[in-house]
């Protein structure tokens, strides 16, 4: 009775995607719980984690290098006539310094390695689901979970600090040049200011956030592939919400440790 | 090969009873029972979705039956922690329906992979390349040692699958389906070598198959799984000429 009610009124939809999400949510979780027991378990997959480091982060550089290169650029462009109109575009190397190291530089480059990193492993592992490739591997007697899952898990959270650091540099480095190139700004003039601007309360907490970031998306790129449905629409599903989950979850997350900063910078 | 009258209840490696296992309202399996003995080949067929797949994923350890009975060389699998069910696994081949290689690793990688747990299992003086070689030698394919999976047909695909199931040297092997997909000339040879396989190590097969021709040649006995259960056993000369309509069903051409 009570259901044929919710039917009418379009609720019923509503609360089906709501416990779906819950229960995804409780997966997800009891995953991660995995990841955390199994990490510190013999034996360490060390051969495959270095491999998974140098897949994610080397071959991430390009990518990471030319979007930090580009935000430099843009963020600088756009904000320059701004400052000028009111005389403080000397302050432009302190502001675009510590937006790109706060906020800009760790969103955005997480938000490219989801979309490169947590694909490429929903994808991957999803492929190795359906085509049988995990259970052969658990009946050659190797723990997949241990295997697959928590060496790019890992790597991904130790890779995804230093490809931001990296993109931040870059991203300083091509707002340095539109200064050099429209102020005659000098390199040591400019990065002299960077460094004056920027404090270990800056640095610190973006950091810290950045290897929350790359758990979410080891994590969640893992989740989606490992429990990948049969055939090849689920394999381009996992890679889908993988990208999708995961981005979600930057936000989130992103947001959570902006908070607390706050709180700490309050104190 | 063996002969029914050598079967004897001694040597028995494998026996499955009242085995079930259901995926909400659908009962796959309602009580299946079996034994394989010592050296035997032993054809299990079923249609398409009568949960053989199921049966054999249950055996190893890679699918937990709701209820049942499964012991694996005196070993109960339903009892055995990961550690002592991992040993066992390396007593058990098994050959999967697409073959299962690993895509990221060339043939040597692929070969090599089972032995990075199983070491124990072999004399010391035996270094990893004489095995994978081995292996490798007896389906054939020592040339593809270094190629990748996406380098090779079909029926390559399933012979060094077949390969990296032996370098363990198992005592029981699992063949899920080995013929599907395949041209005909190509799954007679699949089913020439399994025989030669078994004829040179004298392990135990069971082999899941809709394949008539491969029943036909590869078996010592048959058993039928219809509705979830051992509905029929037999040699395949026995099940078909019988008159049951179940039976014959599968033996139409």
């Amino acid at each position: 009775m009570i259901e044929s009610q919710l039917k009418m009124i379009g609720l019923y939809q509503i609360k089906n995607q709501l416990t779906s999400f819950f229960i995804e949510v409780g997966e997800i979780s009891l995953f991660t719980k995995r990841f955390f027991v199994e990490v510190v378990k013999r034996p360490f997959e060390m051969k495959e984690f270095l491999r998974q480091c140098y897949q994610m982060g080397n071959r991430s550089l390009l990518l990471v290098g030319i979007t930090g290169f580009i935000i430099g650029l843009v963020l600088t462009l756009q904000t320059r006539p701004t400052l000028m109109e009111f005389g403080a575009v000397s302050w432009m190397p302190s502001m675009v310094s510590i937006s790109i190291v706060r906020e800009v530089g760790p969103i955005i480059t997480a938000l490219v390695c989801a979309g490169r990193i947590g694909s490429g492993i929903g994808a991957e592992l999803g492929s190795m689901r359906v085509t049988e490739q995990i259970d052969a591997m658990e009946v050659s007697g190797t723990n997949p979970f241990k295997y697959l899952v928590v060496t790019r898990v890992l790597a991904i959270t130790l890779m995804l600090p230093l490809l931001v650091l990296f993109g931040d540099a870059i991203a300083l480095f091509g707002s340095y040049l539109v200064e050099n190139i429209k102020g005659n700004v000098s390199f040591m003039l400019y990065f002299n200011k960077v460094f004056d601007a920027l404090e270990f309360g800056d640095i610190i907490p973006a950091t810290i956030k950045t290897f929350f970031f790359g758990l979410a998306i080891g994590v969640v790129g893992c989740f989606k592939g490992f429990n990948c449905s049969k055939g090849t629409e689920g394999v381009g599903k996992a890679a889908n919400t993988a990208v999708v989950l995961s981005s979600l979850l930057l936000f989130v997350i992103d947001f959570i440790a902006v908070f607390v900063t706050d709180i700490f910078y309050d104190l | 090969m063996i002969s029914p009258s050598d079967i004897s209840t001694d040597n028995i490696v494998l026996e499955i009873r009242d085995l079930r296992k259901s995926f909400g309202d659908n009962h796959v399996l309602n009580g299946f029972n079996m034994k394989l003995y010592q050296g035997e080949n032993l054809v299990i067929m079923g249609k398409s979705g009568s949960g053989k797949s199921v049966m054999i994923k249950c055996l190893v350890g890679l699918m937990e039956a709701d209820s049942g009975f499964i012991r694996v060389m005196n070993n109960d699998i339903t009892t055995l922690d990961q550690k002592a069910l991992d040993i066992l696994r390396a007593d058990i081949g098994f050959l999967f329906q697409g073959s299962a290689l690993y895509d990221s690793m060339t043939v040597r990688e692929n070969l090599e992979f089972p032995l990075r747990r199983h070491t124990k299992k072999f004399n010391k003086d035996i270094d990893t390349e004489t095995l994978v070689n081995e292996a490798l030698d007896s389906v054939g394919l020592l040339s593809a040692i270094d190629l990748m999976p996406a380098e090779l047909s079909g029926g390559m695909k399933r012979r060094i699958a077949l390969a990296r199931t032996l370098i363990l040297q198992p005592k029981i092997i699992l063949y899920d389906e080995p013929t599907s997909g395949l041209d005909p000339i190509t799954a007679k040879e699949i089913i020439l070598l399994m025989q030669e396989i078994q004829d040179k190590y004298g392990t135990s097969s069971l082999i899941i198959t809709h394949d008539v021709d491969c029943a036909r040649v590869i078996s010592d006995r048959m058993i039928l799984l219809i509705d979830g259960i051992d509905y029929a056993e037999g040699t395949y000369a026995e099940l078909s000429s019988s008159d049951d309509p179940k039976i014959r069903a599968f033996f139409k051409h």
